[in-house]
């Protein structure tokens, strides 16, 4: 069998023990000036999101209404914005259904400031592909949910369980041809954040 | 659709180099990137201590590996994961054609793994039948244009857009002459999602894989290793046995350092976390060895496998910059693929750990601390006293240990290289010397540092 084959061949040639490192330092480096909510909107704005500072979830449909077209397909995985589709209705649903979605909105409850990126999992999203398969992806999130750094999005994700989960900070892109940058790769062609008070 | 070649690094290097403007963009391309990566890193004032926390945690993992992987495998395992081990290349491809051919799949989507690079699992299932489409952007255009990619994290950074315009022409059906890349980007996002949508079977990378809770994580910027694993009905994923990290919490230090050495960017537009199949799907991972326990047990080269596949090293590395990827002949180019392509067979690529200038460039931007210059240097060693030297480096290796052993001997060198450089530069700049044959030797500095340092402390004592 491989399987033995390969542990044993590695147990024989690997090093004597090695310590794992203090984590510690990493964990509380925080800079206690920065203004996360700042910080956060200057880096996603950076990666390509689109950031929206609000009061209340009209605000956010007053945004969307203007956004979107009328009769496009939007699910919504939030009560509160319950024109749409609601995502927790159609979750079980295969995959290939959400091909003509042209907008998913999400709540998070984890941001990070340092790199743009919103931790979302597989519950916040109903179904795993919608945050992928839309033409569009905006994600709700209070103003208290960021943090500075991934050391400290780790010790609020913790030891979570999940089936799946992401950080995305953008829209998808790529820039494969000639380095230049070009937005909407695969997936969602642009990324709203609405920063709830 | 990877090319057989028996032509070492410095002829490949030399083909590469006959175009000489297409040379410095692609020299100027890299070091854009490699620029972007120093501005990431000086925003980060503890980039340092992540550096080394994330060399420390890698080296753990190495002395650790064998119980990192049984408790990795039994946590996937609870999880609901199906877990396959594959001793070398040819068993992880006849696992993937498996399990495929059980399931009556002909047709897989493939998002970006350098792993299936190395075991040529592309030709592998073309020649059993087997449609393999590949989703990153940059993979698919070398996969249209048959060849293999030229560089870990960029893999068509050495192709005009104008050719990926007459590549898409001819195959996806853009106009004739269209080269701007958000049209031809649009033209590939329409094409692959047609794919995304028909596949049954999705094959993927890994980024990292964590033992602690049985996870793996991908990342990209395109978000195709999402769109195809969250539509397959089969999920395949191949990672090398140091793809291993042992707990959650360290992807903290591995996320925040990847992308800032890949490009510059401060992370991947997605870092998916895949714990359990989802409802009606399966996951498979394929554990893969192909050599790497063998480098592990090799003392001088085991830092190799702390490698995060970043790609830094490449795009620092002036021999890369100005050789391309292919004249690597194996599918990690630059500097770390010469430090791993050896253990695989030395004789065929004996060239390698020579296609450098020892600068020590890659071992300074190395987010994981590889000492990579120390272990090229270790490589020529090894090379040579087990008798594969390459050809050409034989003579003058010979003449090279004579003079390093006898100061007078180097002074005179030195004299001797400077007089021939300057009255006799076809001397140097022959057919003997392939690394050359485009391009001009740099001029000979009149005096040494040795002459220049004496006659300026003889002027001083005066
Ligand atoms: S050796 Fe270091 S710099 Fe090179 S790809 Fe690996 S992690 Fe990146």
């Amino acid at each position: 069998m491989s399987r033995e084959k390969i542990l044993a061949a590695v147990k024989f040639n690997q090093p004597a023990a090695l310590p794992l490192p203090d984590m510690e330092v990493l964990n509380t480096l925080t800079d206690v000036r920065t203004d996360l909510v700042s910080k956060y909107k200057t880096i996603a704005t950076a990666g390509g999101s689109f950031v929206y500072e609000v009061n209340s979830f009209d605000e956010i449909k007053t945004i969307i209404n203007n956004e979107f077209k009328p009769g496009v397909k939007i699910i919504s995985a939030l009560d509160e914005l319950s024109d749409y589709i609601y995502a927790e209705t159609v979750k079980h649903e295969d995959g290939h259904n959400f091909a003509d979605v042209e907008l998913t909105v999400l709540r998070t409850q984890l941001g990070v400031a340092e790199n743009g990126a919103l931790w979302l999992t597989e519950k916040d999203m109903g179904s795993r592909v919608l945050p992928f398969i839309a033409q569009h992806l905006a994600v709700v999130i209070g103003k208290d949910n960021f943090v500075p750094t991934m050391a400290q999005a780790y010790q609020v994700i913790g030891a979570a369980d999940y089936g799946y989960g992401a950080f995305i900070s953008g829209p998808s892109k790529t820039a494969d041809i000639e380095q230049s940058l070009v937005i909407g790769a695969h997936g969602p062609r642009s990324l709203s954040v609405f920063i709830l008070s | 659709m990877s090319t057989t070649t028996t032509k070492d690094h410095p002829h490949l290097a030399a083909d590469f180099n006959r175009d000489e403007p297409r040379v410095n963009w692609h020299d100027e391309t890299l070091w854009w990137v490699r620029a972007k990566r120093d501005i990431a890193a000086h925003k980060l004032p503890e980039w340092e201590l992540l550096r080394e926390t994330a060399s420390q945690i890698k080296f753990n993992v190495l002395s650790n590996l064998s119980t990192y992987l049984e408790q990795f495998e039994a946590n996937a395992t609870k999880n609901g994961i199906i877990v396959h081990w594959a001793a070398d290349a040819a068993e992880h491809n006849q696992i993937v054609h498996s399990l495929l051919e059980q399931r009556g799949i002909t047709k897989m989507v493939k998002s970006k793994s350098m792993l299936t690079e190395e075991c040529h699992l592309n030709d592998y299932l073309k020649d059993h039948g087997i449609d393999v489409i590949d989703s990153d952007l940059g993979e698919r255009i070398v996969q249209l244009a048959n060849e293999p990619p030229s560089h870990i994290v960029l893999p068509c950074i050495h192709k005009k857009k104008e050719e990926i315009g007459d590549i898409f022409h001819e195959h996806l059906g853009s106009a004739k002459g269209e080269s701007d890349p958000k049209i031809l980007t649009e033209t590939a996002r329409q094409h692959l999602r047609e794919v995304f949508l028909t596949r049954r079977a999705a094959l993927t990378g890994v980024n990292f894989a964590v033992a602690e809770t049985g996870e793996f994580v991908i990342c990209t910027n395109e978000g195709n290793a999402d769109m195809g694993a969250h539509l397959a009905e089969i999920h395949i994923a191949s990672m090398g046995i140091e793809k291993l990290i042992p707990e959650r919490k360290h992807l903290g230090v591995f996320l925040r350092l990847l992308t800032r050495s890949a490009t510059g960017q401060p992370i991947t537009t997605y870092s998916s976390h895949f714990s359990k199949p989802r409802d009606g799907s399966e996951i498979h991972i394929i554990i893969v060895d192909n050599g790497r326990s063998i480098q592990l047990g090799r003392e001088e080269f085991r830092n190799s496998l702390k490698c995060i596949r970043c790609g830094a090293c490449m795009n620092t590395c002036p021999v890369y910059r100005k050789s391309g990827g292919h004249s690597y002949h194996t599918a990690v180019a630059g500097p770390i693929g010469s430090i791993l392509a050896p253990n695989l067979d030395m004789k065929k690529y004996a060239d390698l750990p020579f296609a450098s200038t020892l600068c020590g460039s890659c071992s300074n931007v190395c987010p994981v601390k590889i000492d990579i210059h120390d272990q090229l240097y270790k490589w020529r060693q090894v090379i040579v006293k087990e008798g594969y030297s390459p050809k050409a480096k034989t003579m003058a290796m010979k003449a090279m240990a004579l003079t390093l052993a006898s100061p007078a001997l180097y002074r005179m060198g030195g004299k001797t290289g400077r007089l021939v450089f300057k009255y006799a530069p076809f001397a140097v700049n022959n057919k003997l010397n392939p690394w050359y044959n485009q391009r001009e030797m740099p001029k000979a500095p009149d005096e040494s540092f040795g002459e220049w340092y004496a006659k300026r402390k003889g002027a001083k004592n005066s």
